[in-house]
């Protein structure tokens, strides 16, 4: 069988893909993305544990961390088209200052 | 069941599968010609073979043989890789579909289903449903065409829109069954009501749910009349404008996959499968269930093309509406009726 | 040792992190968007290898079949081009890379230390699923059902009014601004 350190793992290089990936990239919408891969990376961990201890409480915290995220999304993704609207720019190095 | 037996009838079963399934696309191609030209008060194709059954030989000769043209300026990896995504998602959804009571075949009992009886069958076909929405959107963009793309923008937002209702109007099914398994729901349909109205799900209160369901469904499927997107007379062609040969003639397959599929689930979840007067010596009764199943979705299918040559189209923001605004509540409230039913 | 589970976890979190290093090496946005789709479609198959069903389901269709066609959607809308190097993203890429690699490799290497005796398999569950018929598979739809609408309900009511806030606040951001309104003009 497959130890649940082999999933911790995975759940910790995925999520630091997506630090990394915060971290590097320019463009708004790829950051976004970004911030969903550690969502995901968490949500492998939360399930394996859930495995482990034979505790479905962590599934159900899987659907809940979903559903946020997806709410997290629409609304991100709002006011990136409302940030759009106004700078013209999706590079979060162009958009350093307060003044247009 | 033992691993070798299993992998050699789950081969036979995708071959056998894939090759009705193809065969039935291409002839419900013919069906709607036919159909909707006598709607229309003409023949349809009548000259390429006998009530021009040949007809779909024909025009996938043409096809296969036809310039594929790929435009210079599209974004060429979406481009070629939107029709794959299209009729591959298209085609897996028949996976888990069943088919007709277990075959006993050299002593082992085989069920009529690619899979077996998957637990969450109706979860994944949702799933994929979901995934099928990518092909059209990326269609639309790698085009690099103003045409395609808001035909491939508008396509799926209505299609991510009508899922909702879809998804809602089966739920009523499922509190009625009380699992996801779609044998599990054909089962519970079995038997009749006074000897003669059988015990399918439309007769024993989910009539609401049907029409729901099959509304979504012709949403999603984007036909008439909900084919806005790809409208001849409105955006070009929609998201398919920049296709030609056979990456459209996938495109046409997976819509008209997408037809049988919804077709085959409206028979498992309302009109009770393969339940069907059963008679005969043994090797008609194994037969006969896949007919009745067969029969109910070819109702379905002419309901489709009926349809599709009788009613206008709606314009995008009353569709978005009629989605939102109607649909949506209607299924939210047969799912309230449908569990106070069952507790009471 | 080399059962068909470990065979299936090694190919779906190989896709998963070549999905994830495609997302952090392309510049495009689409190509990244695709990338995260198949990072979850992979985490999808993990999730049934550890028995949940319903969580992979759910993952497919909301995940993969509605967030991210949000995601692919805006980038559509809003035509993100290819993505410019800058100072700042110079910088970032220098000590950004190596830092987080330092950090992954020390937590990769602490859990690894301690794996100890876990392993997934089969066991008693919690209460509430041993009450429930023994045909129901922990993490089918009939056990996490009864979970989410008793031990917690409170919270999905509230991700309930959190959605909907959340919809309320993308038709006001993603609305078109109100345009100056049209003075009548004297005279006429």
């Amino acid at each position: 069988m497959v130890p649940l350190s082999y999933y911790l793992v995975l759940s910790g290089i995925l999520f630091s893909c997506g630090v990394v990936g915060f971290l590097i990239k320019r463009n708004i919408i790829t950051i976004f993305m970004s911030i969903e891969l550690m969502l995901n990376g968490v949500n492998l961990s939360f399930v394996a544990f859930a495995a482990h201890w034979h505790a479905l409480a962590g599934q159900v915290f899987v659907f809940f961390v979903m559903v946020v995220a997806a709410a997290e999304t629409a609304v991100g993704l709002a006011i990136i088209i409302a940030v759009y609207r106004t700078r013209e720019t999706l590079n979060v190095d162009r958009v350093n200052l307060l003044k247009l | 069941m033992p691993i070798w037996p299993y992998i050699v009838a789950s081969v036979i079963k995708s071959a056998v599968v894939l090759v009705v399934l193809l065969t039935a696309v291409a002839y419900t191609v013919w069906l709607e010609r036919k159909v909707v030209g006598h709607i229309q008060n003409r023949w349809g194709p009548t000259r390429v073979g006998p009530f021009g059954l040949l007809q779909p030989l024909a025009d996938g000769l043409k096809l296969l043989i036809k310039e594929d043209l790929t435009p210079p300026h599209v974004y060429r990896p979406l481009y070629i890789a939107a029709p794959l995504i299209a009729i591959i998602f298209a085609l897996t959804s028949i996976a888990v579909i069943p088919f007709g009571n277990p075959v006993v075949v050299f002593g082992y009992s085989i069920p009529l289903q690619i899979t077996t009886d998957v637990n969450t069958g109706l979860l994944l076909i949702l799933g994929v449903t979901s995934i099928g929405v990518y092909g059209v959107a990326l269609a639309g963009w790698s085009s690099n065409n103003k045409y395609s793309l808001l035909g491939g923008l508008r396509a799926s937002a209505q299609m991510v829109s009508y899922e909702i209702s879809l998804g809602l109007s089966l739920v009523g099914v499922l509190i009625m069954t009380g699992s996801f398994s779609l044998r599990d729901i054909v089962d519970a349909q079995a038997g009749h009501f006074w000897g003669f109205i059988p015990r399918w799900n439309i007769f024993t209160g989910q009539f609401v749910a049907f029409f729901c369901y099959l509304t979504a469904a012709y949403a999603e499927t984007n036909r008439i009349p909900f084919d806005l997107p790809e409208a001849e007379t409105e955006l070009v062609a929609g998201y398919h404008t920049e296709y030609s040969a056979m990456k459209f003639a996938m495109f046409f397959m997976a819509e008209y996959a997408n037809m049988i599929t919804v077709g085959c689930l409206a028979t498992l979840l309302f009109f009770g499968g393969w339940h069907g007067p059963v008679f005969g010596p043994p090797i008609v009764q194994a037969v006969l269930p896949v007919f009745w199943f067969a029969a109910k979705v070819f109702v379905f299918l002419f309901i489709y093309i009926w349809v599709r040559g009788t009613l206008p189209r709606f314009r995008y923001d009353q569709l978005m509406a009629f989605g939102w605004k109607f649909l949506l509540p209607l299924a939210l409230v047969n799912v309230i009726a449908t569990a106070i039913a069952v507790t009471w | 040792m080399l059962s068909v589970h470990l065979i299936l976890f090694l190919a779906f979190g190989a896709i998963a992190l070549a999905g994830a290093i495609n997302l952090l090496a392309q510049t495009h946005p689409i190509n990244s968007a695709l990338s995260l789709i198949a990072v979850m479609a992979a985490l999808a198959g993990e999730y049934l290898l550890l028995g949940a069903e319903f969580v992979a389901a759910v993952q497919v269709i909301v995940y993969a079949g509605a967030v991210m066609v949000l995601f692919v959607f805006v980038i559509m809308l809003l035509n993100a081009g290819v993505e410019e190097r800058t100072r700042g993203s110079r910088v970032a890429l220098l000590f950004g890379i190596p830092g987080t690699l330092l950090g992954s490799v020390l937590i990769a290497w602490v859990i690894l230390q301690h794996s100890a005796t876990g392993s997934v398999t089969a066991g008693a569950w919690g209460d509430r699923v041993s009450q429930l018929s023994s045909q129901a598979v922990p993490g089918s739809p009939e056990t996490i059902g009864p979970l989410l609408f008793h031990e917690f309900l409170l919270p999905f009511e509230i991700t309930s009014i959190l959605i909907l806030i959340a919809i309320m606040g993308a038709v006001v951001l993603a609305s078109k601004p109100p345009s100056a309104p049209v003075l009548p003009r004297e005279g006429n």
